[in-house]
């Protein structure tokens, strides 16, 4: 549950504490990492230290990539559009990214504003119910092994399998594409806080329960926060399959988004912009992600 | 004559063990009283069932029979009268120093505005020293310094009766020379009741009034009671300096080595 930081290693206290122990003995030494000096275990990743040579990997498998990709699509696929010409798409769309031409010819940044607005308010509700539920789980084990057969089959439903349900029940495809959200984002969060309430160290709770806090504070001030790390683990992989599942919910309803971008490309036969469509979902994804990565750094604590 | 502050009464606890599924017997019957202000200790062997008994008196582990009174008043839950100093520290590893001891504040005071609290938790912090670690998270202290946060926490809600789990136990001995030293400061300075369990022998001839000594379980007892007779102030030096000390010191040991040969 803890994430060390990774500029930081500690050394380990036979070398560099007083041999009797002594006052300091206790502390945990903390140097900063430098970049020269004799390789040491690191305190996070793979124990490994990493210099810069990463990057430069990195890069060269992305000029690998570009390289067979034009490869393709000049000797293998001539119709098959290449990296250049999907820059140039690109930097059409890129160029000009808020224009309102009517209903179906909207510039790109409103349809990524339309899916990630529909994305908060389907992940927002999902996450607040699953929350709710998971802490409620967590802490009764006889609901939790109750009800544990039936989250493990829900969640084992790909949320696009709902669709035809939810648009027969609803008979809206704006809120059906809504509570495919939802659904997408419900599962992870609820699995994992109602794992990080249940593994809540017990001498917490008899803290709370010595301090005769009320149930809600005890909530919110001992079981949230002991279970912060877990919950937004939850949060962040419910957060990546929300997204996954939003493309082919708008795609099939022809909501405005980026899905219904992507689907309508293909419709007009521009392969070229289906590639940049792609390209942006995984962009939009990363950086989804990159915020969710923030929000756990801050909850993460060291016991 | 006074009414004791905690009085123990015919406690027992049964453990069931989950293969074999035979009950036995931690301790039974199990009777003691602290008087106010007074300082006791309870010394065992490790797994005699001691912190056992302090978890039944802190209302956190159930009895299977038997009585505990504060104040003349039986106690069903746990409450902020018997506060109570853990062995591992049970600090929130996600709030800093002054925010362990302010959950606590608030807790006791719910009705006290922000300025009173931070007067509280800021009284407390300097008590034990920490002002300047103030805002550091448990897992940046040394296990010295948790272990005053834990006092801190204690302390700060005024209870009736502290409750010491093997308090400096997981504490390096140069260090746990001066918080025992800080704790009789802050028993002497506060007036509240003390009741520890620990099992090393020094530690309760230094700090308590009064030493219970407690047979190893199953079917533990406490078989006798010490009133230390060395006058306050004590300090380690001076205590080794005097013969009596000593002949103390053996007499506990060969209680605890022959009943644990026994």
């Amino acid at each position: 549950m803890s994430n060390s930081n990774p500029s930081t290693l500690s050394v380990p206290s036979a070398a560099a504490a007083p041999p009797s122990g002594g006052a300091a003995a206790g502390k945990r030494i903390v140097l900063k990492a430098v970049d020269s000096g004799p390789p040491r275990a690191a305190a996070g990743g793979l124990g490994q230290r990493v210099g810069g040579n990463w990057m430069v990997l990195s890069l060269f498998c992305l000029l690998l990539f570009l390289a067979l990709w034009q490869l393709y699509s000049t000797v293998g696929n001539e119709k098959f559009p290449g990296p250049v010409v999907v820059a140039e798409h690109a930097w059409y769309f890129l160029s000009d990214p808020f224009y309102d031409n009517g209903p179906n010819d909207q510039g790109i940044g409103f349809l990524v504003g339309f899916s990630l607005a529909r994305l908060a308010t389907g992940f927002l509700a999902g996450s607040v119910v699953a929350v709710v539920l998971g802490v409620i789980l967590g802490l009764n084990r006889t609901l939790f092994k109750a009800l544990n057969p039936y989250i493990q089959v829900l969640r084992a439903i790909s949320p696009i399998a709902w669709m035809p349900l939810l648009l027969y029940t609803v008979q809206n495809s704006g809120w059906t594409a809504l509570l495919v959200v939802f659904m997408a984002s419900m599962w992870p969060t609820l699995a994992n806080t109602a794992f990080g309430v249940n593994n809540i160290k017990k001498e917490y709770l008899n803290v709370a329960a010595i301090l005769q806090m009320p149930t809600m504070s005890k909530v919110f001030r001992v079981i949230l926060p002991g279970a912060g790390p877990a919950i937004v683990a939850g949060l962040r992989i419910s957060m990546g399959s929300a997204w996954v599942a939003i493309v082919p919910a708008e795609a099939l309803l022809g909501s405005l988004g980026l899905g219904y971008f992507v689907w309508n490309e293909w419709n007009n036969l521009d392969i070229a912009n289906v590639i940049f469509a792609i390209l942006l979902i995984g962009a939009v994804g990363v950086m989804l992600d990159m915020l969710f990565n923030r929000l756990a750094k801050s909850l993460a604590y060291t016991d | 004559m006074k009414m004791p502050l905690l009085k123990v009464e015919g406690v027992s606890k049964y453990f069931q063990d989950p293969r074999s599924k035979n009950e036995f017997c931690v301790f039974s019957d199990l009777s003691l009283s602290v008087k106010e202000k007074e300082f006791v200790a309870v010394l065992g062997h490790s797994g005699c069932g001691k912190s056992t008994l302090l978890n039944i008196i802190a209302g956190i582990e159930k009895s299977n029979g038997g009585v505990v009174f504060l104040d003349g008043r039986q106690t069903v839950k746990p409450g902020l009268d018997r506060m109570v100093v853990f062995q591992n520290f049970a600090l929130m590893p996600w709030l800093s120093v002054q925010g362990n001891i302010k959950l606590a504040v608030k807790a006791a005071y719910p009705e006290w505005d922000k300025a009173s609290i931070k007067q509280r938790v800021d009284k407390y912090v300097e008590m034990v020293n920490l002002t300047e670690a103030r805002n550091k998270k448990p897992a940046e202290l040394s296990g010295g310094m948790r272990q005053r946060v834990g006092l801190a926490r204690a302390f700060s809600v005024n209870p009736r009766i502290m409750l010491l789990d093997e308090p400096f136990a997981q504490i390096d001995a140069l260090t746990r020379g001066v918080i025992q030293q800080e704790l009789v400061r802050m028993w002497e300075e506060t007036g509240i009741t003390i009741f520890m369990v620990t099992h090393d022998v020094d530690e309760a001839i230094l700090l308590s009034d009064r030493v219970l000594l407690m047979t190893p379980g199953p079917g533990a007892t406490l078989a006798e009671e010490i009133t230390i007779p060395f006058a306050r102030p004590r300090t380690r030096d001076r205590l080794v300096e005097d013969p009596a000390f000593f002949k103390l010191r053996d007499r506990i040991v060969a209680f605890l080595g022959h009943r644990q040969a026994a």
